[in-house]
């Protein structure tokens, strides 16, 4: 139930009723149904599953998570401490 | 991919299993309940890289596995009439039904065809007006909404020749019925990503109180599974119950509105039984009646169908986390993918599929410590 | 006064039999004159060599002194004909060219069998018998006997093509899928997934796009820069259908040994990356026809994917792992994450998943 794959939105428009966009996953692309993320804007990235956009990534939350990782074994490495004996 | 490259960063991935170890101080069992974990863990070897501690158990997340073997009865039988085009995701074509499978329909003439998206199936009926069309909707809560467009736009065409098979089912009363029973020993649940980037996670907070089970919305990149390992662990470690969001750059809190607000408009709530599990109330979905004349179980009469599970099957103690595959007394030997007996031994994203695939733990050991 | 109807003898048509042009009839397969003119028009006209043109129904061919002969046959049954990259005819010569030259032989003769479909577009026939002749062209083997068949519309999908070829080897050349040793080097002469998934794209039913084109080619002049390389090749051989897992495990249970390869080192373009994971597809098992797998003796690593890479179907040729006594008969991957799996050969038919 869960494969859903990320990719930048390249197109916009309707094909019929629906709302309908071109993304492109990088060297391949795919039409997909965009009704259920209006707002989604051209260089947006969503993720596409069954041909249905289901979800707008956030660039924030994405760069958040890796960047925590980064911050504390930059960290750790520096202060050549054991993982997990800094206070984060 | 961006999005998909730097989650499968191995410094970053050495990085968050050095965290978990940190953090764990006795045993904890832990439960996915999503196909593609399933198979993401054991594709990219998640369990050698976690301590001993955690055990990663896996529940009924493949929509394949758990759909009931009446509806896959059912299904064959559709296909098999002569003026039907029956379209399904690809997933479904190889699961054993009582004695066949999509395949051998297809061997025998049936018109069966894969479609990558439910809207490719409604492309078809609009092309073939003197064909029946009939789309094979499963899948849990993340293929809903697709599924659900699927009937909305046909109805809006007003097609009359297209009709879905559904057989829709819930994470939200699976889980009950898992942490409810009796033989539970799952500690740490982490929810399924992709299904809470559709519903969002406000339906978990109460199952985790409920339960005392501390839970995370996880991803499915090596990456964002262990950062669901490590964010239940901890809430584990300090004796705390609640839901964190470990998938934040898809998932919010509320979920995808447009999306649940078709769902609510095509399906309602039903009881559905789950192969291998049984009946679990309200944990399904059907159409509405105003979209009952979409329905392929009213258009067509399938209601003589005798189905028949394999008595050596173990896959409903497999589903429930009771078993792993490997204790299974038939797994390898009479039930391997070229023969399954059972649909978690077919699907790719079942359970034992994956072990079979990719973990044969006494040849793996060979490796590792070799 | 009646009148009399006035006869002329203007407009008399002999009812010659049609000539049948444009398309393929049941009488083109039926041994015929229509037969006979097709196959000197069409094929002889396209391949011109002496063995053809003597128009007997079998071929002497020198075998040059050689002690052995390698022999090989395939049968071509692609949709659509024509894909970006490629063709049938392509896909058929290129084919049977490299199994036989997967051996260590110089591939030279090649027979062309077809099975037409009713209603085939002789222009089509015209088109994929040309592409042939120019793959023929580069491989420098010659095609010199072949048959036609006509079967009924709705059968054969436009055109089978069935081939056998023919090669010579050496008296001292023992390359084949037994002979891997623990310690060897696997090699991988470019990148994978290429064919299986231009393919798809190009029939059409799964809706993606993509520039990505089919890697068909004939191997056989790469394959004789790598004997010249090195003593030391051990196995070759292409991973077409069940793709680069199935190959390995072939080898891997042929050789009695065990294969590790790295995932890292893998060479797959974005492309195909971008279409397995929307479909769910995992690239060690998508088909490749314009690709080699090589195992070579561990001291020769180097200097083999070293000529390789000055050729222009090896130029992304790269390491990609290697033979290990244990587990025998299996191929291990180590993981982008540093884990191992099990990589198992290819069960049934590829299925894009949803889950």
């Amino acid at each position: 139930m869960c494969l859903g794959v990320p990719g930048k939105l390249v197109e916009l428009y309707k094909s019929g009723d629906l709302l309908m966009g071109k993304v492109d996953f990088g060297g391949i692309s795919r039409e997909a149904c965009l009704e259920y993320i209006p707002e989604a804007k051209l260089g947006d990235y969503v993720v596409v599953h069954v041909g249905f956009a289901i979800s707008l990534l956030s660039e924030e939350e994405a760069a958040a998570t890796l960047a925590v990782l980064r911050e504390v074994s930059d960290i750790e490495a520096e202060l050549d401490v054991r993982p997990g004996e800094l206070q984060t | 991919m961006k999005y998909v490259a730097e989650f499968r960063d191995a410094e970053l991935v050495k990085r968050s299993a050095e965290l978990i170890r940190a953090e764990v101080s006795r045993p904890w069992t832990l439960m996915e309940i999503c196909g593609g974990q399933t198979h993401a863990i054991l594709r990219y070897g998640i369990d050698e890289l976690l301590p001993e501690e955690i055990e990663l158990v896996h529940g009924p997340g493949c929509p394949v596995c758990v759909t009931p073997l009446e509806q896959i009865d059912k299904a064959l039988a559709l296909a098999a009439l002569p003026n039907v085009i029956f379209t399904s995701y690809g997933d479904m074509l190889r699961v054993p039904g009582s004695g066949r499978d999509l395949f051998s329909v297809r061997a025998a003439g049936g018109d069966v065809r894969v479609v990558y998206s439910p809207l490719d199936a409604v492309r078809i009926a609009s092309e073939n007006p003197d064909k029946e069309v009939v789309f094979f909707a499963i899948g849990f809560e993340t293929t809903a909404p697709a599924n659900a467009m699927s009937v909305y736009q046909a109805a809006r065409l007003g097609l009359k020749n297209f009709s879905v098979l559904v057989s829709h089912v819930r994470v939200p009363p699976a889980m009950h019925a898992i942490l409810g029973g009796e033989h539970n020993r799952v500690q740490g649940f982490l929810a399924a990503g992709h299904v809470c980037a559709v519903m969002g996670y406000w339906e978990y907070p109460s199952i985790a109180e409920r339960y005392h089970t501390p839970m995370a919305v996880t991803g499915f990149e090596p990456l964002d599974l262990l950062r669901g390992v490590l964010d239940v662990v901890k809430l584990l470690e300090a004796g705390e119950v609640g839901v964190v969001n470990s998938y934040a750059r898809a998932v919010t809190f509320e979920g995808n509105r447009p999306a649940q607000d078709l769902i609510n408009k095509v399906f309602q709530v039903c009881d559905r039984k789950w192969r291998g599990i049984g009946n679990i109330p309200m944990s399904g979905w059907e159409l509405r009646p105003e979209y009952a004349a979409f329905d392929a179980e009213r258009r067509f009469d399938v209601s003589a169908i005798q189905s028949e599970e394999s008595p050596v099957c173990i896959a409903g103690k497999i589903l429930q986390g009771q078993l792993k595959p490997p204790q299974c007394p038939a797994f390898g030997t009479l039930c391997t993918p070229q023969h399954p007996l059972g649909a978690t031994m077919v699907s790719s994203e079942g359970a034992c599929a994956a072990y079979y695939h990719y973990n044969k733990a006494d040849l793996l050991s060979e490796v590792k410590h070799g | 006064m009646a009148e009399t109807m006035k006869t002329s003898l203007e407009g008399m048509v002999c009812p010659v039999p049609l000539q049948h042009q444009e398309r393929i009839v049941q009488g083109h397969g039926s041994g015929g004159k229509l037969m006979h003119d097709l196959i000197a028009k069409y094929f002889v006209a396209a391949w011109d060599n002496p063995m053809l043109n003597a128009g007997n129904d079998a071929s002497v061919i020198a075998t040059q002194g050689a002690a052995r002969m390698a022999v090989s046959t395939d049968a071509h049954v692609v949709t659509p004909l024509f894909f970006p990259g490629g063709d049938i005819g392509r896909l058929a010569v290129c084919g049977t060219v490299n199994d036989v030259a997967m051996l260590g032989a110089r591939p030279l003769y090649l027979t062309a069998s077809f099975i037409l479909e009713e209603g085939l577009e002789i222009a089509t026939l015209e088109k994929v018998v040309a592409s042939m002749h120019a793959a023929a062209q580069e491989a420098g083997v010659q095609i010199v006997a072949g048959d036609t068949k006509v079967v009924g519309k709705g059968m054969a999908d436009g055109m089978y093509i069935s081939t056998t070829g023919v090669g010579l080897l050496a008296e001292d050349t023992r390359i084949h899928g037994a002979a891997a040793q623990p310690g060897d080097l696997v090699i991988v002469s470019g990148s994978l997934g290429d064919h299986g998934i231009a393919v798809l794209a190009a029939r059409g039913e799964l809706g993606f796009d993509t520039d990505l084109e089919s890697d068909v080619a004939p191997l056989n002049r790469l394959i004789a820069e790598m004997l010249e390389a090195s003593q030391n090749i051990h196995v070759l051989r292409d991973p077409t259908r069940g793709g680069l897992a199935t190959t390995l495990n072939e080898i891997a249970r042929q050789s009695k040994a065990g294969i590790v390869v790295k995932e890292s080192a893998l060479p797959i373009k974005p492309a195909v990356d971008a279409a397995c994971e929307l479909l769910g597809f995992d690239p060690l098992y998508i088909a490749n026809e314009g690709k080699l797998v090589a195992v070579v003796g561990r001291e020769d690593g180097e200097r083999v994917l070293e000529a390789m890479r000055k050729h222009k179907y090896g130029k992304d040729a790269a390491l990609i792992g290697e033979v290990v006594a244990e587990p025998a008969g299996r191929v291990l991957m180590q993981t982008l994450i540093g884990s191992h799996r099990l990589v198992d050969e290819l069960m049934g038919e590829l299925l894009p998943r949803i889950c």
